[in-house]
């Protein structure tokens, strides 16, 4: 006895919603919950002061100064290096065994677990050339982690670019370099724009890294060389050990707001770059 | 032309240095970890149990079938749950869904694994202690707070693969009489396979590489697990406990522990390419 | 321009890095705040990492102090070691359980993984949920040489967690938790059981009735005249020690 297609079909699709169901109401509890607990404290003096008695009291000012400085330096070291990297492995190499194996290889040290990176520049930052937890520690490692993953979107934005383009602008007589520039940049601009939001996301969220390479000092860091801990790594901190539920809460609330802010900067700068240069 | 050459030599040389700079890692931790598995012997290294570093002893065993049946278990929660909810949003849902619902994974997907750690040690560590048993610090909260974690991920590939699916294979099916289910099963998924093969294996390196959620749940214990609610420590969160402190012969076993897990991600990456090339 | 940090440079050295145990950080961060509102140019960075990693990065210089809960070993004797206070460790488990005092043999045995149910100990069955710390704290290695002695291992199964904080957490929230921290960390959450009789306060610390007592340091590879030199003046001085004192710690100045 064969079961009418269309009814089984009813089953499937009941089966399907519900699993669907299911995972949406766990991922939107997330949110909810840390609204709903985080928010409230989401207030000018959280976002202002700095946090006292290890973090129970006070404000997220100075972590929020320390996550601004570190992912500025990661992606001020990070991006040049990446977007050049990728300029010249799509536009000046021809597609070849060589450029294979270096994307493969880009694409594995996109993958490597975060911790390794965290053992990496203890080891070679703090430890062997003396920087010690420090900005600088924690913005070269994580310029590091952020490298293969802006290679690789910049080389799919650029190669995305039509190859018809090109060929127009040598025939006019442009030199490659001005190519780049003019055509194939502007085109490639808001998938390398992407690339790099997605990395400073991903910044945001990073603690393996920075717990042992930027360290977990509670003052706002001056210089390069001082220590500071991160809104995750705070984070991490004090819900670990219970220093302030409300506060950790906080944090995760504004970390939360944070990525959100910046899906929506990369978002309509992709529709406006779009918008210009197609 | 004097300009072209130099520019020329500029992005060869930042081409150069970013290669070197990935290679400067991959070298550094093979060097500091290779002395140390060779000391110890691969064999010894990999298949014993016993880890006491600083008694001499390196055996990782028990944390590379913890890091195995953690990421497992975060592949069977995620799998399925993951790729129904790409089949429904991808062909069942209309598009003001899909356009609300792209946004929020990727919200999801950018919030820190410490958040989802802590709300896994708030809500559902007491669950498991409560009603299954166990400290609830456990194998199965690793695997539940994993799997969670990399749902983001293989659901928007996932997507992805499924909507770069040409509207006309499934024309074609309608028009010979399948319902949408039958479309779904027997033309469309199998023509986004490889995409979301790809998902999955993304997935699945994601999990493997965790550290810091799965150390607030899973209990870091140095035991072989029996059941799935006994405390576990994975490969990850062994080198995060020690690498504050570790010196000598202690360092270099994590070291080596990362070239495992190094190796674990390069074979990941190249069955995804091999099955992508497939295609 | 930039002031290099940790004390590395010869040239300027307003800041001082101090990391290692997490026992200490929160009493060196009360320290350091006191210091730095009387020597406004001063800047005192605490990282935790656990007394072993706070030795280490003193021997290596990447830390101007480390601070450790445990005695020194062999290989680290070459440092210069600075007693600040007291401290003991206290057996904690939830308010819940109704246990209140445990031999040193029990201990023992419970860390050794040979009693495994709250029956063994006149509690109605349930399996003990055991939590330790991680390899490198200072106060599990203070622990084993109180408790565990030279021959008896600390069981692989019981739960491992890097910090005070995160032990206390955690067997504040689980009715069947047994852990170790420091006692300046009990709160109402957590009891402290009696060892062998005696409850870890503050006078039995001093009088040497609790058993279970160790040492807080900072360690250094030197310690030049300078913003170091007066911190750790501070800390030894009546008003440093009296923070320590109020804080729950006995002073080491007597």
């Amino acid at each position: 006895m064969r079961l009418d297609p269309r009814i089984f079909q009813v089953f499937v699709k009941a089966g399907l919603w519900l699993l669907t169901g299911f995972t949406l109401l766990i991922l939107v509890f997330i949110i909810v919950t840390i609204s709903i607990k985080g928010l409230p404290q989401v207030t000018p003096s959280f976002l202002l002061q700095e946090p006292h008695d290890m973090g129970r009291t006070g404000g997220i000012f100075s972590t929020i100064v320390a996550t601004a400085y570190i992912t500025l330096l990661a992606i001020l070291l990070a991006s040049p290096l990446g977007v050049g990297s990728a300029i010249y492995l799509t536009e000046y190499t021809r597609e070849g065994w060589i450029t294979r194996i270096i994307r493969f290889g880009a694409e594995c040290l996109a993958g490597v677990p975060s911790i390794i990176l965290g053992l990496f520049g203890f080891v070679l930052f703090v430890m062997k050339l003396g920087f010690g937890w420090s900005i600088l520690s924690g913005g070269l490692s994580l310029a590091i982690m952020l490298l293969p993953i802006i290679i690789r979107t910049s080389e799919e934005a650029i190669k995305a670019v039509p190859p018809e383009y090109r060929l127009v602008c040598f025939s006019l007589g442009l030199s490659k370099w001005q190519t780049i520039t003019r055509i194939v940049l502007p085109c490639a601009l808001p998938g390398i724009t992407t690339g790099i939001m997605l990395s400073v996301g991903r910044s945001l969220g990073e603690t393996a890294v920075l717990l042992f390479t930027a360290g977990a000092a509670l003052r706002t860091p001056v210089s390069l060389f001082d220590s500071g801990r991160t809104m995750a790594v705070h984070f991490y901190i004090l819900a670990r050990e219970g220093i302030s539920m409300p506060n950790a809460y906080g944090t995760a609330a504004i970390l939360m707001i944070s990525i959100l802010l910046i899906n929506v900067v990369a978002y309509s700068l992709m529709q406006r770059l779009m918008k210009r240069y197609t | 032309m004097k300009k072209e050459a130099f520019i020329e030599r500029v992005l060869l040389f930042l081409a150069l240095s970013s290669i070197s700079t990935l290679l400067l890692i991959t070298v550094f931790i093979f060097l500091e970890g290779l002395p140390l598995m060779a000391h110890v012997g691969l064999k010894k290294f990999l298949l014993s149990s016993h880890w006491a570093p600083t008694k001499g002893h390196f055996g990782i065993l028990a944390m590379i079938i913890s890091s195995i049946l953690v990421t497992l278990g975060a592949m069977v929660l995620g799998v399925p749950l993951g790729l129904a909810c790409a089949i429904v949003l991808a062909e069942f849902s209309p598009e003001k869904v899909k356009t609300l619902l792209k946004p929020t994974l990727e919200l999801l997907a950018g919030i820190p694994s410490v958040v989802y750690g802590f709300l896994g040690v708030v809500w559902l560590v007491p669950l498991i202690r409560n009603h299954l048993g166990g400290p609830g610090l456990s194998l199965l909260a690793g695997a539940i707070i994993l799997g969670i974690m990399i749902l983001p991920t293989i659901i928007s590939i996932s997507i992805d693969a499924l909507s770069a699916v040409p509207d006309l294979y499934r024309d074609g099916s309608i028009a010979l009489g399948a319902t949408e289910w039958q479309t779904v099963r027997r033309v469309v998924l199998p023509a986004a396979r490889s995409g979301i093969i790809t998902a999955i294996i993304l997935g699945m390196g994601r999990a493997v590489g965790e550290t810091m959620a799965v150390i607030m749940v899973a209990g870091n214990a140095l035991k072989i697990p029996h059941s799935i609610l006994d405390p576990v420590r994975t490969l990850t969160s062994n080198i995060a406990l020690e690498l504050a402190y570790a010196s000598g012969r202690h360092r270099e076993a994590l070291f080596a522990t990362g070239i495992v897990l190094f190796v674990i991600i390069v074979i990941l990456n190249l069955t995804a390419t091999f099955i992508t090339r497939r295609r | 321009m930039f002031v290099l940090g940790c004390g590395r440079s010869p040239k300027k050295a307003l800041v001082i890095c101090v990391a290692g145990s997490t026992s200490v950080q929160p009493y060196a961060e009360k320290l350091a705040e006191e210091y730095m509102r009387r020597h406004k140019e001063v800047r005192i960075d605490i990282q935790g990492g656990g007394s072993s990693a706070g030795v280490y990065a003193a021997k290596q210089g990447a830390a101007d102090l480390g601070a450790s809960s445990r005695e020194l070993v062999e290989t680290e004797r070459d440092l210069l070691e600075i007693p600040i206070a007291y401290d003991g460790i206290a057996i904690i488990v939830n308010w819940r359980n109704p246990l209140e005092n445990l031999s040193l043999p029990q201990i023992r045995l419970i860390y050794q993984g040979k009693i495994t149910d709250w029956a063994e100990l006149g509690l109605p069955p349930h399996p003990i949920h055991l939590i330790t710390r991680e390899e490198g704290s200072g106060t599990r290695n203070a622990f084993e040489e109180l408790v565990m002695g030279k021959e008896a291992e600390i069981t692989a199964a019981a739960l491992v967690q890097d910090s005070n904080g995160a032990v206390r957490e955690i067997v504040a929230n689980d009715p069947y938790a047994l852990g170790y921290i420091s006692m300046g960390l009990v709160e109402p959450r957590v009891r402290a059981v009696a060892v062998d009789g005696v409850l870890p306060t503050r006078e039995n610390v001093k009088n040497r009735n609790y058993k279970l007592v160790r040492r807080f340091l900072l360690v250094a590879r030197e310690l030049k005249p300078g913003p170091c030199q007066d911190f750790v003046n501070f800390i030894l001085s009546p008003q440093g020690q009296g923070l320590l004192e109020a804080e729950g710690l006995v002073g080491v100045v007597d």
